[in-house]
């Protein structure tokens, strides 16, 4: 959407910025509000990743398999492989659960990559006025993925310590005195520290991954506003066509620069968001 | 930017992406992947144990052939031995033959001198009887000098 006029890059930018939802929010907070555009893409997305995995496993050959079959197996043996590393005890939800979260953050951030004009083009022209692609970019999205992992991190702590044991990790260290009346003092202290360290993990995987691929769109949208948007405002007023033909040379090189870029950081967020929810449900499981 | 009903929603949705990945993908994908690592594992250990096996009918095979050739050495030994046995075997008997015919013929020829001396003697005789006749004028009295014909005869 070029701006249609002088400082129309802020509205370029907030216009990007506003999801597809039932009604404009109120506050932070507002439970009545839905974003149809991350639910919709995320539920499709959640289609693809299922849909090919489920074609490959329904008719998984044990034989020579073919090209699909291979690049499934080769994700799915990296998980693992890296389950396996990290993960020390059994559990058939870890692996799974690691493979869900590295498959669906990556086609979340992998959105990022489709022309950031493109779909809300397109959306505008089935008639919905914004149209935000990329579920990783809305805080909904990525604190439903953590909480979710934050539960089943309270779950398993739970289940294999059982609540004594969960309490006692909280407050026992990583202060500890022999004296029962020095630890009671400790333990306030240690509830502190701990329950702080245990809380930062929801909120640091959500916020890391929406961080990284908010800022990433928002390089995307800056490219658009700083070459093309200008330039095809910038038609009539100066620079002409030659400046005009610069500029989408320019937008299609940075564009293209930062996409190559972007590659690597949305897989690394998929892989670091998959990585460490492995390596805190692992440490759910594990005894002190 | 907000929190709302989203989240809810996204929560449920990912639950079910997990229990669905955790029920109908990962166990199928895996499994096939262990049979195939399963099966690969067999694949190489027969190979290797056909490997060795034929390794073993190799050594066998040579042990078998180096066996008859000395078996066909030793046969071949034996005959040459028996050969020049029998040539030996030949050689004496022909010997032994040649000899004796030799010995038969050397009988022979002193049988025969014997007889033509005899004959000879005869002859000697009869011719020195016509010549002393001869000589004498008359005819010897065959059987009046018998006697010294004969003694004359024996002295040739």
């Amino acid at each position: 959407m070029a701006a249609e006029k002088a400082g129309g890059a802020t509205e370029y930018i907030l216009h990007h910025q506003t999801f597809l939802s039932n009604k404009p929010p109120h506050g932070i907070v507002d439970f009545t509000v839905i974003n149809y555009d991350t639910v919709f893409f995320s539920v499709l997305l959640a289609a693809v990743f299922f849909g090919l995995f489920w074609l490959v496993a329904r008719k998984a050959t044990t034989g020579v398999p073919g090209l699909l079959q291979n690049i499934i197996e080769w994700i799915v043996e990296k998980v693992d492989e890296q389950v396996r590393d990290t993960f020390h005890g059994t559990s058939r939800l870890i692996a799974p659960l690691a493979l869900t979260i590295f498959c669906w953050v990556f086609l979340f951030n992998f959105m990022d990559l489709v022309p950031v004009d493109l779909l809300p083009l397109v959306g505008r022209g089935a008639g919905f006025e914004h149209l935000k692609v990329v579920p990783s970019t809305d805080l909904n999205a990525t604190f439903a993925l953590s909480l979710t992992v934050f539960i089943l991190i309270i779950f398993y702590s739970l289940k294999m310590k059982g609540l004594v044991g969960f309490v006692s990790e909280l407050t026992l260290q990583p202060f500890k005195a022999k004296n029962v009346l020095v630890q009671a003092v400790l333990v306030p202290v240690n509830f502190i520290l701990e329950s702080v360290t245990f809380l930062a993990r929801p909120v640091s995987l959500a916020l890391r991954l929406y961080g990284n691929l908010y800022a990433g769109e928002m390089i995307f949208l800056l490219i658009a506003v700083l070459t093309l948007s200008v330039g095809l405002h910038s038609l009539t007023t100066f620079g002409g066509v030659v400046g005009t033909v610069f500029k989408i040379i320019g937008e299609f090189g940075l564009g293209l620069v930062w996409t190559v870029f972007h590659i690597l950081i949305i897989t690394i967020q998929a892989f670091i968001f998959a990585v460490l929810t492995v390596v805190y449900l692992s440490m759910a499981h594990e005894h002190h | 930017m907000n929190i709302n009903l989203t989240l809810i929603v996204q929560m449920l949705v990912f639950a079910l992406l997990i229990f669905g990945t955790m029920k109908w993908i990962w166990p199928h994908i895996l499994s096939a992947m262990e049979e195939r690592a399963r099966k690969i594992a067999q694949g190489l250990a027969a190979a290797e144990q056909g490997e060795q096996e034929l390794a073993a009918a190799r050594g066998k095979a040579e042990t078998i052939v180096r066996e008859a050739r000395e078996r066909a050495n030793q046969i071949i030994d034996h005959a040459q031995h028996r050969a020049n046995d029998l040539v030996e075997q030949a050689r004496s008997t022909a010997g032994t033959e040649g000899g004796r015919l030799i010995a038969a013929a050397q009988q022979q020829i002193q049988l025969d001198a014997t007889r033509a001396r005899e004959t000879l003697r005869r002859e000697v005789a009869g011719i020195a009887v016509a010549a002393a006749a001869r000589l004498l004028g008359r005819e010897i009295d065959a059987k009046k000098h018998a006697e010294l014909l004969d003694k004359l005869a024996a002295e040739v």
